[in-house]
């Protein structure tokens, strides 16, 4: 994965500028970026995931500039490479846990292809993903996403990122809403299942603490120049 | 597919607000429905009161005043037409039979209706059926009469029973032919036409029980016995209206006119068919009226569908943003607010429809009895399944409304709201 001289600012705000000038993820790393709030770090995983396009300048996934792809093939491709989780509200509060689960694979066939490959069925592979989080799937199988906890529910978000074992799993200050110690189970788990998969991790945190669980520590101030105007 | 799901899964979990929404529609859609149904019920209706009659004819009048009295017993005949202008008209070579009807006297309520016997068999009703006698048979003597069925239902008369007949057409009558009472020969099965709320007597009976009034009162001192007016030549002197049946439709425009210009009286005459087309001429602007009022209840309902899932919109940008992350790319989220609308007003479709056939099924005895007025249940006519796709696609193209906003919401948003 890289970024290669990466200007990008958000249509309509002239405010807030993010460039990038050469960043690269090698295949299988671990990495925690670090950055305050309001960093840039939602832009910055943005662009990488495809959301949006750089005003210059190329991000490539895998051999793939996200930027000559078109609209709905980038959004196939984020579906087939990607797991991404949230800080938190990860989950559609309507759908049941496993139907949050095996959401992606609604938009990827290669991905569904490997969890079926894996698990038989997709809801088998669902179940096993969330036993192996430590989640007791049988009390919270039919449930609705809304009624777990929030540390059940990052757990949720894990497993559906690692569902049908996308190259990529993002993860934007996952662990933040936990406490410590849920925080350190949390990783616990989801190093164990990348580990298994060979997937590559970039996880955004301002705490510095959790440094020591990563292969490479990046600080998003030493690869991005954010510009702010000057505010009217 | 996987859409589709979200969609309803997404409405289960607002249910009460979508169940509020649905019903709304369903409503509308019912009321919508329903006027239709009254209105080509109604239309029916009144087609179906006449038919097998090629002309009537009355004193000169409107067209329609006397399709309205002499057929539905709506409103008063100007004029008579006598009995010898009539039985020259009668001659003509076109004509096959001339059934003659007098009106003007009522018996609580309901009309009094002179005729010949001819009339239980010329007169014909919803594609050519003729009058049903439920029980008894039509008047034979001077003081038998044939009762509709609502007459028989409403005041509990049975063969047999005394009838006393009031002068005029006044629901409470104070003048009555009491001295003269009839006795209930047959009564006739139930039609949805005038006849069922007609008491019927000979024309000869109508004119002996007037034997002895003069000018709208009983002459003092002068009283005529039942049986001394048998004796009396019974004649009738004038008749109200007269319908006439041609031996070849190919005549009727020739015997319309022939009737409009016969040179002694001022006469009409009339086809029946033409005349409604000139009621409806007069009603279509109310019925247009009903339907325009019923069709924007329809856009209200619509309207606060829209706004319904607007309102929704700001407090689901996390759901479009998830969304977004698991490769679910903004045409998705168009098509997932889409379908929500979609099954909203499917839902209230045909929830409408099934409430409406539900209420005609309940109701329309009802309607029949209390206005006469018999609502076929059928199934939904084309125009009204057009009309409910119509809506459907109406409904759809609402609901592009939030979509297309939730649309650029998801492309501006990324998947960087934070709740």
């Amino acid at each position: 994965m890289t970024f290669d001289s990466v200007r990008f600012a958000w249509p309509g705000s002239a405010r807030f500028r993010l460039s990038v000038a050469e960043f690269s993820l090698a295949r299988g790393e671990r990495m925690l970026l670090i950055g305050p709030s309001g960093s840039g770090k939602s832009t910055f995983l943005s662009l990488l995931a495809g959301i949006v396009t750089p005003d210059q300048g190329r991000v490539s996934v895998l051999g793939t500039d996200l930027g000559t792809l078109a609209n709905h093939a980038r959004d196939r491709f984020r579906a087939a490479h990607f797991g991404i989780i949230f800080q938190q509200f990860n989950l559609l509060p309507y759908a049941s846990v496993v139907d949050n689960v095996v959401l992606p694979l609604s938009f990827s066939n290669t991905r569904h292809a490997r969890a079926v490959a894996s698990g038989g069925q997709v809801h088998t592979e669902a179940r096993r993903l969330l036993g192996r989080l430590g989640l007791d799937t049988a009390s919270i199988d039919g449930a609705r996403a809304s009624s777990l906890s929030v540390g059940q529910q990052q757990r949720v978000a894990a497993a559906r990122a690692l569902i049908g074992s996308p190259e990529l799993i993002v993860a934007d200050e996952p662990t933040s809403s936990l406490d410590r110690g849920h925080q350190m189970a949390f990783l616990d788990l989801l190093f164990a299942d990348l580990d298994a998969a060979g997937t590559s991790l970039i996880m955004v945190s301002h705490d510095e603490t959790l440094a020591h669980r990563f292969t490479r520590v990046v600080r998003l101030d030493d690869i991005a120049t954010i510009a702010r105007g000057v505010s009217a | 597919m996987i859409v589709l799901r979200l969609a309803l899964q997404s409405l289960r979990n607002r249910w009460g607000t979508a169940l509020l929404t649905a019903l709304a529609i369903a409503l509308s859609i019912m009321l919508l429905l329903g006027v239709e149904k009254v209105r080509t019920g109604a239309r029916q209706s009144f087609t179906d009161t006449i038919a097998g009659t090629d002309l009537i004819v009355g004193a000169r009048s409107g067209s329609l005043n006397l399709l309205l009295y002499a057929v539905f017993r709506i409103g008063n005949a100007t004029n008579n037409i006598t009995w010898d202008s009539l039985q020259e008209i009668a001659k003509a070579p076109e004509i096959a039979w001339v059934v003659p009807v007098s009106l003007g006297d009522t018996h609580r309520g309901f009309r009094v209706l002179g005729t010949s016997v001819d009339y239980f068999e010329r007169y014909k009703y919803r594609r050519n059926q003729a009058l049903q006698f439920s029980v008894g048979k039509p008047f034979a003597d001077l003081f038998d009469a044939v009762i509709g069925a609502d007459v028989a239902s409403k005041l509990g008369y049975k063969v047999g029973d005394r009838v006393v007949i009031a002068h005029g057409l006044g629901n409470v009558a104070f003048v009555e032919h009491d001295d003269k009472p009839f006795v209930v020969s047959g009564i006739l099965a139930k039609t949805g036409t005038p006849a069922d709320r007609t008491v019927h007597v000979s024309l000869e009976a109508i004119e002996a029980i007037h034997v002895d009034w003069q000018s709208g009162g009983r002459a003092a001192g002068q009283g005529v016995s039942a049986d001394d007016v048998r004796r009396k030549n019974l004649t009738p002197q004038a008749v109200t209206a007269a319908m006439i049946g041609l031996k070849s439709r190919i005549a009727t425009f020739k015997v319309q006119r022939a009737i409009n210009e016969y040179p002694k009286e001022a006469l009409t005459a009339i086809v029946p068919g033409a005349a409604l087309q000139e009621l409806w001429g007069l009603v279509g602007t109310a019925e247009t009226a009903l339907s325009a009022v019923s069709l924007m209840v329809v856009v209200t309902a619509l309207l606060g569908m829209v706004t319904m899932i607007l309102t929704t919109l700001n407090e689901r940008r996390r759901e479009m943003a998830i969304l977004r992350s698991v490769g679910a790319g903004p045409g998705t989220i168009l098509g997932l607010l889409v379908s929500e609308a979609a099954v909203l007003v499917i839902v209230g479709v045909v929830a409408g429809a099934a409430l409406l056939y539900a209420a005609l099924l309940m109701a329309q005895p009802w309607i029949d009895r209390a206005y006469g007025l018999y609502i076929p249940i059928s199934a939904p006519t084309s125009y009204e399944l057009m009309l409910l796709s119509g809506i459907v696609a109406a409904g759809i193209l609402a609901g592009l409304l939030p979509a297309l906003r939730a649309y650029r919401l998801s492309l501006s948003d990324g998947m960087m709201v934070r709740v």
